[in-house]
């Protein structure tokens, strides 16, 4: 069991990892995902492997899995929710803006915005 | 008054001005004025009690584990500054009331200038040197504003910048010297450190903390070389140079010299230091002065020079030094003030304050000739002003001083800077005031009105009456110098008086006054001479300095960040997994401590569909509606995997979670195109699943040997299941942990959801605003359209199971503190309803029916969450303590209410309220031009076609 949870998180690193230094922003976004799956499941995983006993309290019943992780992952997997949001509409107004989806700015340090008016 | 009040009026005030500013010129300078007034009222309330050596303070815990408190305290010392602060501030007040044009824009400079105030009054009455140095940086802030007031002039930017930057410099030296003195005394309050000062010259950190705080006082006392920025930041308006570049901020340096005298003077160090920085600048600054043809500029640096002269004072480590150091604070302050405001008045009144353009001004403005001429005087060191007072104890105390083993070192310098000092003050008042009268004036120069003149009038009364009569300042110089001494030293026994009888200093002031007399006299040539000397100049080393800094930060950062996010992405990855190298290799692993669970063939079979699409994802990246189905696989074998493994709250929040996300990444990738197409090379490729390849085995080795060991001490996961039920009184510990024992967290946490979808909403507000706009509206579909935009089968079954699914999302959100379930994933189901309605029935349909805006959801969502918190101060208990009773309401069963559930209830209300708005942003931008906004939910309405149909057959 534990084998199948951590070679499933380093397959989910590598895709994520692999998918990240991608080209284009889609699969970078996909990448991002991926990551987040990985690193969910690791800090589920720091409460240890425990099945079927759920935390959530019953008389009679003396051992549950860790609680806590679980709590840290839940608000985890929401506020990912909302970065994953926040890329993808970075991304789409970058594309709509510039009709390019690369995630590549080399243009960049030629820009003189950084110049100081007076 | 309290001293907390002296304080914080001005810091409260300073948000009148701004208010009053539609209510006029006259409420906005009167309500600036009785802020002041009243600062200055409270601070005179306690002078009875600082003149009866009473040292007054007032405390109040901070961050008591830094060392930083709000400690406040008065003594001598600090009462004569804010005295200076508050007393000069009224008056200069008033001066700019009428000094400021019409346009200027008045309620901004008074809410500076009461910011500044407040700032300065904080440094001097600090106990505390953490808090000294927060009021030292507010002082650097607000005279940058100030100094920039007037926007729309370069000099002033530019001279803005430079003080804040000289003195910001300055002002990062100081806390190094301050935590430096800190350590050194155990203590960071100023009354424990003046104290200790055996320990702290003892110390090897002595000298380090010394020159980090004498940089910081240099710098802020424009003290040589960093004498430069203050002429640049005459630039401000004259009210502005009166106050902070004569009479206060730039006696901070010096202020803070006296305050730490008792602990850091005395030593070699402090004396060659303070003393030949002092004398270099007294005399630098004076023969700059005289060639001067700007009447503000001159002024600029005869205040360099003064302020080189104090320090020079302060040098020597003696307390008749001391004291001459103090008397002569205050009579620089008075008569430079004065002469400030007077140039401010030519300045005015004939718009030039080119020397070279004035003169004969005495008799168009007699009233202004009048106080200059004094002041001017009293600068020269003229007997019966003050200023002649103050030189000669300088004079004195120059004779007795012995620099470099050279004894005529010393009193020579101080006699020609001396010299310069007459020379440049009969300058002023023979080359603008006396001579011919002109007919070339830019302006004709009159006496400007009482509000103008009577300030400066005000500050020359002490002027004289000090010079007349020394006597009558004596207390208070006593009593401030006794402050500055602290038990350093003995009190001096000299007395202020006019005539010392023929000591050496009277024929050292009689040279000074007959060498400036004839210096002004040889003037043109000695000018001609001065113009035609090379001299290094400030502005243009300092403006070379900052180029090649900027230069230099420019190469660093584009040479490191240039663009490439890939880039940035490989470099990250490899410096994770050199940083896992390292540990691995010098760290050590314990031996296994938990045994392998088997697993059944269930989760292997969920473990080869998640590893078949991660890798299929890979593989068909490419195709990118493929990918998103494959990412689908993986979110769903992750949630039935949190099943499996006893956490149901993550398989829920997993599972519906991923059903928003798939809906929000398909409406992004209608307008992206569909395929990614090959790019890069095969050896980028290979490389990047190196490394990919590399990552993953490192995260599945160090799970592996995670999951295998006992955690290292006793989680604290104990202490949750045993109070779950008995504090939080619910039996889901995972949502009593988020509700309740770290409600705190959610709280924050459901805050920066809702500020996610805010910027969501405003990027999309940014691109409908922009030329996107356009080309959104006008864009063709790249896919052919499926004939019915709106199948009735789905708009006619989301319609029927809206109820359906807003009841399992109730009864979610309720059973939530005993069963799987609770705010977050209820908010998510209930959005998933709602979000389908948008799918089947239109986005004009959806949003015509909606009665709350998301935002408002969200705002909400994070009030009622946030006020449940505050209940709770209301019983006395710390924020978002949790409160619950059974309660039984018959024929119901007893049930349960907690203030948890109106926690969570905001916790819903944001999800509901960030989630739709993150998703209606994103359908916004989905309108297009040749779509008719359909008012009807169905594209095909049999009884709507019947009627149309039969209405065209009649």
């Amino acid at each position: 069991m534990e084998l199948l949870v951590a070679s499933a998180i380093g397959i989910l690193t590598a895709v994520g990892l692999y998918l990240t230094l991608r080209l284009r922003t889609f699969p970078v976004i996909l990448g991002i995902s991926m990551l987040t799956y990985a690193v969910n499941v690791f800090l589920f995983a720091s409460g240890r492997l425990t099945i079927g006993s759920p935390p959530i309290l019953r008389d009679g019943v003396a051992s549950y899995t860790d609680p806590l992780p679980q709590a840290l992952v839940l608000t985890a997997i929401v506020i990912s929710f909302g970065m994953t949001a926040v890329v993808v509409m970075i991304g789409l107004g970058a594309y709509l803006g510039s009709d390019d989806d690369h995630v590549d700015d080399l243009a960049a340090p030629s820009d003189p915005r950084g110049e100081d008016a007076t | 008054m309290s001293l907390f009040l002296v304080v914080a009026l001005p810091f409260l005030g300073a948000l009148l001005p701004g208010l009053m500013n539609s209510a006029g010129r006259q409420a906005c300078a009167g309500v600036t004025f009785t802020v002041t007034l009243a600062a200055l009222i409270g601070l005179l309330t306690n002078v009875p009690a600082v003149m009866s050596g009473e040292l007054v303070t007032a405390r109040v815990d901070w961050l008591p584990l830094l060392g930083l408190n709000v400690t406040l305290m008065l003594d001598g010392l600090g009462l004569f500054f804010a005295g200076l602060i508050l007393g000069i501030g009224l008056l200069i007040i008033a001066y700019a009331r009428f000094y400021l044009a019409r346009e200027d824009n008045m309620g901004e400079f008074f809410t500076y200038l009461l910011l500044f105030q407040g700032a300065m009054v904080g440094i001097v009455l600090s106990d505390n040197i953490l808090l000294l140095l927060v009021f030292w940086e507010l002082t650097s802030l607000s005279s940058f504003l100030l100094i920039g007031y007037w926007k729309h002039l370069p000099e002033g930017r530019q001279g803005a910048r430079m003080a804040l930057a000289v003195t910001g410099m300055g002002g990062l030296a100081m806390i190094g010297g301050m935590l430096l003195l800190g350590q050194i005394a155990g203590s960071y309050d100023l009354s424990v450190i003046l104290q200790n000062r055996a320990l702290i010259q003892a110390s090897p950190l002595y000298v380090p903390a010394l020159i980090l705080i004498l940089l910081g006082c240099f710098t802020k006392s424009a003290q040589f070389p960093f004498h430069f920025w203050l002429p640049h930041a005459m630039a401000a308006p004259t009210p502005v140079s009166a106050y902070l570049h004569s009479a206060t901020m730039v006696k901070a340096g010096i202020f803070l010299m006296a305050r730490m005298w008792p602990v850091l003077s005395g030593t070699p160090e402090w004396f060659v230091i303070v003393t030949t920085a002092g004398l270099t600048t007294m005399v630098l600054g004076a023969v700059i002065a005289l060639f001067k043809h700007d009447l503000k500029a001159l002024l600029a640096f005869s205040t360099v020079s003064h302020l080189g002269l104090i320090t020079m004072l302060l040098g020597t480590g003696t307390a008749f030094g001391a004291m001459a150091a103090v008397f002569h604070i205050l009579n620089h302050a008075t008569f430079k003030a004065a002469l400030f405001m007077s140039a401010g008045i030519i300045d005015h009144e004939a718009h030039t304050r080119d020397i070279r353009r004035l003169g004969g001004l005495r008799h168009l403005m007699p009233i202004t000739f009048g106080i200059a001429t004094l002041a001017a005087l009293s600068m020269a060191g003229i007997p019966l002003l003050n200023g002649f007072l103050s030189k000669e104890m300088m004079l004195e105390e120059a004779t007795h001083t012995v620099l470099f083993n050279t004894p005529w070192l010393v009193p020579a310098l101080a006699t020609f800077g001396s010299l310069f000092s007459a020379a440049y003050s009969f300058r002023l008042i023979g080359h603008v005031f006396l001579g011919p009268v002109r007919s070339d004036y830019p302006a004709k120069p009159h006496d400007p009105g009482a509000g103008l003149w009577l300030p400066p009038a005000l500050l020359v009364v002490p002027v004289v009456v000090i010079g007349v009569a020394p006597f009558l300042a004596e207390p208070l110089v006593k009593m401030v110098t006794a402050a500055v001494l602290g038990g350093a030293a003995e009190m001096p026994k000299a007395y202020l008086k006019i005539w010392h009888g023929l000591v050496p200093a009277l024929y050292l002031s009689m040279i000074a006054i007959g060498g400036g007399i004839a210096l002004l006299a040889i003037f043109g040539p000695a000018l001609k001479l001065w113009e035609n000397t090379r001299r290094p100049e400030a502005k243009t080393i300092f403006d070379a300095v900052i180029d090649s800094a900027v230069a230099l930060s420019r190469r660093v950062v584009h040479g490191a960040h240039n663009g490439a996010f890939t880039r940035y992405a490989l470099i990250m990855a490899i410096t994770v997994l050199a940083a896992g190298y390292h540990a691995w290799t010098t760290g050590s692993v314990g031996a296994a401590t938990r045994a392998m669970q088997p697993a059944g063939p269930v989760p292997i079979a969920g473990w080869l569909m998640l590893t078949a699409a991660s890798i299929g994802l890979v593989i068909f990246h490419r195709n990118r509606l493929l990918s998103l189905i494959l990412i689908g696989i993986v979110g769903l074998m992750v949630s039935v995997g949190f099943v499996f493994l006893s956490a149901p709250d993550l398989a829920m929040t997993q599972i519906t979670v991923e059903v928003v996300t798939i809906i929000l990444l398909l409406l992004a990738l209608n307008f992206l195109p569909k395929r990614t197409p090959i790019e890069s090379t095969v050896l980028r490729r290979t490389r990047d699943a190196a490394v990919a390849l590399a990552g993953g085995l490192a995260a599945m080795a160090l799970s592996f040997h995670y999951l295998l060991r006992e955690s290292v001490t006793t989680p604290i996961s104990g202490f949750h299941l045993a109070n779950s039920y008995k504090g939080g009184g619910g039996t889901n510990v995972v949502n009593v942990i988020l509700v309740d024992f770290r409600g705190f967290d959610t709280y924050g946490e459901i805050i920066v959801l809702g500020i996610a979808a805010l910027l969501i909403y405003a990027l999309t507000e940014t691109l409908l605003s922009g030329p996107v706009r356009a080309r959104l509206l006008n864009r063709l579909p790249d896919q052919p359209h499926a004939g019915d935009m709106h199948p009735m089968m789905m708009v006619v079954l989301t319609r029927v199971i809206m109820p359906v699914v807003l009841m399992v999302g109730f009864y979610i959100f309720l059973r939530g503190h005993n069963e799987p379930g609770g705010g977050f994933i209820a908010g998510l189901v209930v959005s998933i309803a709602v979000v389908m309605q948008y799918m089947a029935s239109g986005f004009t349909w959806a949003s015509a029916r909606l009665r709350y805006p998301y935002h408002g959801v969200i705002g909400t969502g994070v009030l009622v969450a946030g006020l449940t918190g505050i209940g709770s101060w209301f019983a006395g208990k710390p924020f978002l303590t949790s409160y619950f009773e059974y309660v039984r309401i018959p024929p119901f069963e007893k049930f349960e209410l907690a203030t948890a559930m109106a926690f969570d209830l905001g916790v819903f209300l944001t999800v509901v309220g960030a989630v739709m708005l993150s998703l209606e942003s994103f359908s916004r931008l989905a309108r297009r031009s040749d779509m008719e906004p359909s008012e009807h939910p169905m594209d095909i309405d049999p009884s709507r076609d019947d009627r149309s149909t039969a209405k065209g057959g009649a």
